[in-house]
């Protein structure tokens, strides 16, 4: 089923017609499967692919959106470099809101903070060669998608030497998360939506591990609303078939082998570290980089004294449940009234890659879709 | 930052530190090829571009696919489309 033209990757027809085959070949089998990709799951919500669904399949989202996933310590960490004297602070505009234990980066901001938000780690890095004087300082988040833009720009300041530019390295990767996730009891997954862009890079060999030693599929997706219906469906059919391996629905951009060029990168600047805190998921062994010791000059950790704090989330918070899929967006407590996307308390809220902010703004108008679902909610038509 | 934006390579400005312009939805910009020169890039080729760097050779056909629906996103992308076009990479 090759797809040429978008309105191919769009027609409601084409949708209902995999539906019906998924419907088919899953019988009314309850079946669970995770997306780990914040583009997934806003386009899961932007097109109510869940209403197209039958009702037996149910998508979980997972802890792919790499703001999300930052905990509030680090937050912390991040603003305390801001506001030290001749610093320019550079970060995704995305990070700009996240609330950190008294406020956020926009905060510090409006506080006399020098904060920039920049698309790229190179703008960062011009930042630096334009301000010779003062400290330039690049927030780097993201999985595996965005972490080779981190590498290729620290090779590039070693080589010219531009040492009043340095990185705070928060880059996460997606398999340890996924380890967590299908490790943890709580949880009983069927198989992974595999996400399109950081596969790009790792390729698919890295899955292996879903299928050998946890006997569940993986389909590596793109982002149209089709792909994503097309994966589950491939899903479904693997396990009709009683086979679980790692497909790659996305063959149009995703390779085998991945981005060699941009692993060398990532290799050559970074490593491990031992472990990392994920904010839902608590200590992850190897599951986030840090810079090697030959680029010390550049790391932002070791130059400024940040306070390295574990600060839990806010009680009211169930982001750490949203993001290991135990709880829908909806069933949290201050969804919708105390967390919204003007006044979000945690980070699923605040990008739109989270889960919460993307049904808030689009899933909630299926709530009724949503409702009939719910066996928990009595239903009062 | 997790969809990208496919992009046109128009000429390769600098060469040893791999900057090329490309043209984003009528838009020219400077970016990173770094990352796939490997698989070999020149004019008229078309890119998936990450945070200013280009992740992935793509076909014609991907890239107006992928942009006639990433219109359909709404804010998410078009921020992100803005912020590439303030983006000022040498």
């Amino acid at each position: 089923m090759s797809m040429k033209f978008v309105d191919e990757y769009r027609d409601p027809e084409l949708a209902k017609h995999v539906s019906a085959e998924i419907a088919r070949l899953s019988g009314d089998q309850p079946l669970k499967f995770m997306e780990v990709c914040g583009g997934h799951t806003h386009t899961i919500y932007k097109h109510g692919i869940e209403d197209v669904l039958p009702p037996n399949i149910d998508l979980i989202h997972g802890p792919g959106c790499p703001v999300c996933v930052l905990p509030m310590g680090r937050i912390d960490d991040a603003i305390a470099i801001a506001r030290k004297e001749g610093i320019i602070f550079t970060t995704f505009g995305d990070m700009m809101r996240v609330p950190g234990s008294h406020g956020s980066l926009l905060d510090a901001k409006a506080n006399g903070a020098d904060v920039r938000f920049v698309y790229s780690p190179l703008d960062a890095y011009k930042l630096a060669r334009q301000n010779p004087d003062r400290q330039v300082v690049f927030f780097a988040i993201g999985f595996e998608t965005t972490a080779p833009s981190t590498a290729v720009t620290l090779l590039r300041a070693k080589a010219e030497g531009i040492k009043n530019f340095s990185i705070f390295c928060n880059h996460v990767t997606i398999i340890p998360a996924m380890k967590a996730i299908l490790d943890s009891p709580d949880l009983r997954l069927d198989g992974f939506i595999g996400a399109g862009h950081v596969s790009m890079v790792i390729g698919m060999r890295p899955y292996n591990f879903v299928a050998r030693d946890h006997q569940k599929p993986v389909v590596i997706a793109g982002f149209e609303p089709l792909d994503i219906i097309q994966s589950i469906y491939m899903l479904v059919k693997q396990l009709n078939e009683g086979r679980t391996e790692i497909e790659n629905q996305y063959a149009r951009v995703v390779r085998p082998e991945g981005n060699v060029k941009a692993l060398q990168a990532m290799a050559q600047t970074m490593e491990l570290r031992p472990f990392f805190e994920w904010r839902g998921l608590g200590f992850i062994t190897h599951s986030a980089l840090k810079l090697r010791s030959d680029f010390a000059d550049w790391d932002a950790e070791l130059r400024f004294e940040v306070p390295g704090l574990r600060v839990a989330d806010p009680k009211a918070c169930q982001c750490g449940e949203v993001l290991k899929g135990v709880i829908k967006p909806w069933e949290c407590k201050v969804f919708g009234t105390a967390c919204t996307p003007e006044t979000p308390i945690g980070t699923c809220m605040v990008s739109p890659e989270g889960a919460c902010a993307a049904y808030y703004s689009y899933g909630r108008f299926s709530m009724a879709s949503e409702r009939n679902r719910l066996h928990v909610l009595p239903i009062t038509q | 930052m997790c969809l990208g934006i496919p992009g046109q390579i128009l000429e390769i400005v600098d060469d040893p530190n791999s900057i090329a312009k490309v043209v984003v939805s009528g838009v020219k910009r400077h970016i990173s090829i770094a990352l796939v020169r490997p698989e070999g890039i020149a004019p008229g080729d078309w890119v998936l571009i990450h945070v200013g760097f280009a992740m992935s050779k793509i076909n014609e056909n991907e890239a107006h696919e992928t942009m006639k629906a990433l219109y359909t996103m709404g804010n998410i992308f078009s921020d992100e489309l803005q912020m590439l076009q303030e983006s000022q990479i040498e």
